[in-house]
């Protein structure tokens, strides 16, 4: 497939361009973080970042997203009537996306689009958008990609992966939508086997940094029910707070709530973003709870990742390793030593 | 090792030992750089995780609200005093609690130490009395200890534990001269407008994780507001409205209740200052009343009693 370079200097050119046929969203600084935004210019892009705070899931599956409105007015011809409310689906690149990150939409793409169901605006969303992905040339310490199935240079998630080098970047096109984003850009040359080779030097040496802590293959052959009531459960859970910081940072939960909220005789129909973290995730209409209690909420959120994904789809683990919830959790519930005492193959990190 | 560890682990031996509690509320050692988890220790084989250190800023008294057993708990000054408001408050009973008082130096912020690093990955941090080494793949840095405490620790004057069955060290010197309210006379300076603009920009980044709240111990109620399905009492859109409301309630809850610990500032995944909401609620309670709040066990919080001579002029 079509590979170029592109100094540094002409990045900005080649996204510039790109950002005329198409919405470009990449990381910029935001506060004390980054965070995937629409680029508005190419030079806000900042490549310099290691990982964004919150996941890039937010670009194909919003937060909070108004999905139809309707009028409650008597007499009204559209009384009743949901009408889906106008979304931008249109052609957008996200420029810089993490090969962790894209792994993660691929994972999710298995439960929202299937031969029963499809999620119309996820599927929509992910048709629309080309990923070009920068490699992973120094990963974080709270980092275990490897040890999920995926990698800091994996590419079967991904249209482009860009691999940062020292003069500037090689782009290698991995699909057919990849080549045709990179087709003529004269901001890139052909690449020299040099640069091949440079490149292939910073892969090998981020995945050699990154030891793998557990292997989850085995947890396909375990009985469900010997996880689910496995004693340290207890231990796992009792520094829970039971916030949505995990589930909110993670790329690979998708849970959401769907509500109605009425102002006079208009209404809309609304989906948002929720957690099994939060008792009210479960709430019946009776008023029983099945997961009313703290431990089954915390099980719940490890099991579905490492085990019932993986039992409904045959595929996962779902969890790709970016660490968000490892470096972001305000107690330190570290999922690397959780998954670790599942697989009981645990090396705990360092 | 921290001196304080060895007694931690000292005095949960003798008391499980003795049966004088079920479990022992403390911390072990994290598994990331300046974090430490809240641990639950049941059995004396189980001590030597325990462990002390400047990254236990978790408040613990967060783990007792509702407790039926009866527990051992490491208490700084802000978790002690969430101690006494939560026996005032009727959450636990003291004769279910034995407090190993840690007097201390104010806990590390990883966020100032982020930020210092400037994106380079720490893969260590350590201790060494007033210095904090903070070390990674292919840097070191030994910085003032003091430069990178929370907020909070910075301006804290009950760093002694309030309440306590037996200290784990000497009483630290509080802090002498600090200026607790600078930055909310900041805020009160300014025009509504202006005010107004700050508090938006402030939960701008708000994802309604809830992080801030479940880190507080003194948000226990049942069923939050912001969890009411029947009815619904606040939207769960990201709209500023919806996002604004939660945090004015939230922070209204804890009018005289606040003990500015920095467990809701510390939580936040966004790095949202949200204590600037409870800040001045803080200091209203201090100036109306001369109170603060979990500092003396006896008596009854200024809010929850009525006295003629309360000040009423800010009813309008």
């Amino acid at each position: 497939m079509l590979t170029i370079f592109v100094p540094k200097d002409k990045l900005p050119g080649l996204i510039g361009r790109i950002m005329d046929g198409a919405r470009v969203f990449a990381p910029v600084r935001d506060g004390d973080g980054y965070r995937f935004r629409l680029l508005d210019r190419p030079d806000k892009a900042d490549f310099t970042y290691q990982n964004t705070r919150l996941s890039p899931k937010e670009l194909i599956h919003p937060p909070a997203e108004t999905m139809f409105s309707y009028s409650l007015k008597k007499g009204d011809p559209k009384e009743g009537i949901l009408e889906e409310v106008p979304k931008a689906l249109g052609k957008r690149v996200v420029w810089g996306i993490r090969p962790c990150d894209a792994k993660a939409f691929q994972l999710v793409d298995i439960n929202f689009i299937t031969d029963q169901v499809v999620d119309p605006w996820w599927q929509k969303r992910r048709q629309a958008t080309v990923l070009v992905g920068l490699g992973c040339a120094e990963p974080c310490n709270t980092c275990f990609c490897t040890s999920v199935g995926t990698g800091p240079f994996d590419r079967s998630a991904l249209d482009v992966l860009m691999t940062e080098l020292a003069e500037g970047y090689l782009l290698e096109a991995v699909t057919d939508a990849g080549e045709a984003l990179l087709a003529g850009a004269p901001e890139g040359a052909p690449a020299s086997g040099s640069t091949l080779s440079e490149a292939r030097s910073v892969a090998e040496k981020a995945e050699k940094s990154l030891p793998r802590l557990f292997v989850p293959e085995p947890l396909k052959e375990k009985p469900m029910t010997e996880l689910f009531q496995a004693a340290f459960w207890e231990e796992v859970q009792f520094a829970c707070i039971n916030c949505g910081t995990c589930t909110f940072l993670c790329p690979t939960c998708w849970c959401f709530d769907i509500q109605d909220e009425v102002h006079h005789q208009e209404g809309v129909r609304l989906r948002l973003w929720d957690s099994c973290m939060f008792p009210l995730f479960t709430l019946h209409g009776s008023g029983h709870n099945p997961r009313s209690q703290k431990l089954q909420r915390v099980r719940q959120r490890f099991m579905h990742k490492f085990k019932y994904y993986v039992d409904k789809y045959g595929n996962g683990p779902a969890c790709v390793g970016c660490g968000r919830c490892v470096q972001y959790c305000p107690v330190n519930i570290d999922i690397r030593r959780v998954a670790g005492m599942m697989t009981a193959s645990c090396v705990c990190p360092t | 090792m921290h001196a304080y560890t060895e007694k931690i682990r000292e005095a949960a031996q003798r008391l499980l030992a003795d049966k004088k509690v079920d479990g022992v509320i403390g911390f072990r050692q994290g598994t990331i750089p300046m974090m430490s988890e809240p641990v639950f220790i049941r059995h004396a084989d189980q001590v030597h995780q325990l462990t002390w250190n400047g990254f236990c800023g978790v408040n613990l008294a967060n783990y007792l609200v509702k407790r039926k057993d009866r527990v051992a708990v490491v208490a700084k000054g802000c978790d002690s005093r969430n101690i006494v408001l939560q026996l005032q408050e009727n959450q636990i009973r003291r004769d279910q609690l034995y407090i190993l008082g840690a007097p201390c130096h104010g806990m590390v912020d990883r966020r100032k130490v982020w930020a210092f690093l400037k994106g380079r990955d720490p893969l260590q941090a350590t201790e060494d009395g007033d210095s904090l080494r903070v070390s990674g793949r292919d840097f070191e840095e030994v910085v003032d200890r003091q430069a990178f405490l929370q907020d909070n620790c910075r301006i804290c004057t009950h760093r002694n534990p309030v309440i306590y069955d037996e200290l784990l060290g000497d009483p630290v010197p509080e802090q002498a001269g600090v200026d607790r309210y600078e930055d909310v006379r900041r805020v009160e300076a300014m025009g509504s407008e202006e005010r107004w603009r700050y508090f938006e920009d402030l939960i701008a980044s708000c994802i309604r994780c809830y992080a801030c709240r479940n880190a507080c111990p003194m948000c226990y109620c049942p069923t939050c507001f912001v969890d009411e399905s029947r009815p619904q009492w606040v939207g769960k859109t990201l709209d500023p409205t919806d996002t604004r409301t939660f945090h004015l309630l939230r922070a209204i809850h804890m009018a005289g209740r606040c003990t500015d610990c920095g467990a809701c500032e510390r939580a936040c995944p966004m790095g949202i200052a949200v204590r600037q909401f409870t800040k001045k609620l803080e200091k209203d309670i201090k100036e109306l009343y001369g109170y603060e709040a979990g500092v003396v066990p006896e008596g009854r919080p200024p809010l929850d009693t009525y006295r003629p001579d309360d000040p009423q002029d800010f009813i309008k």
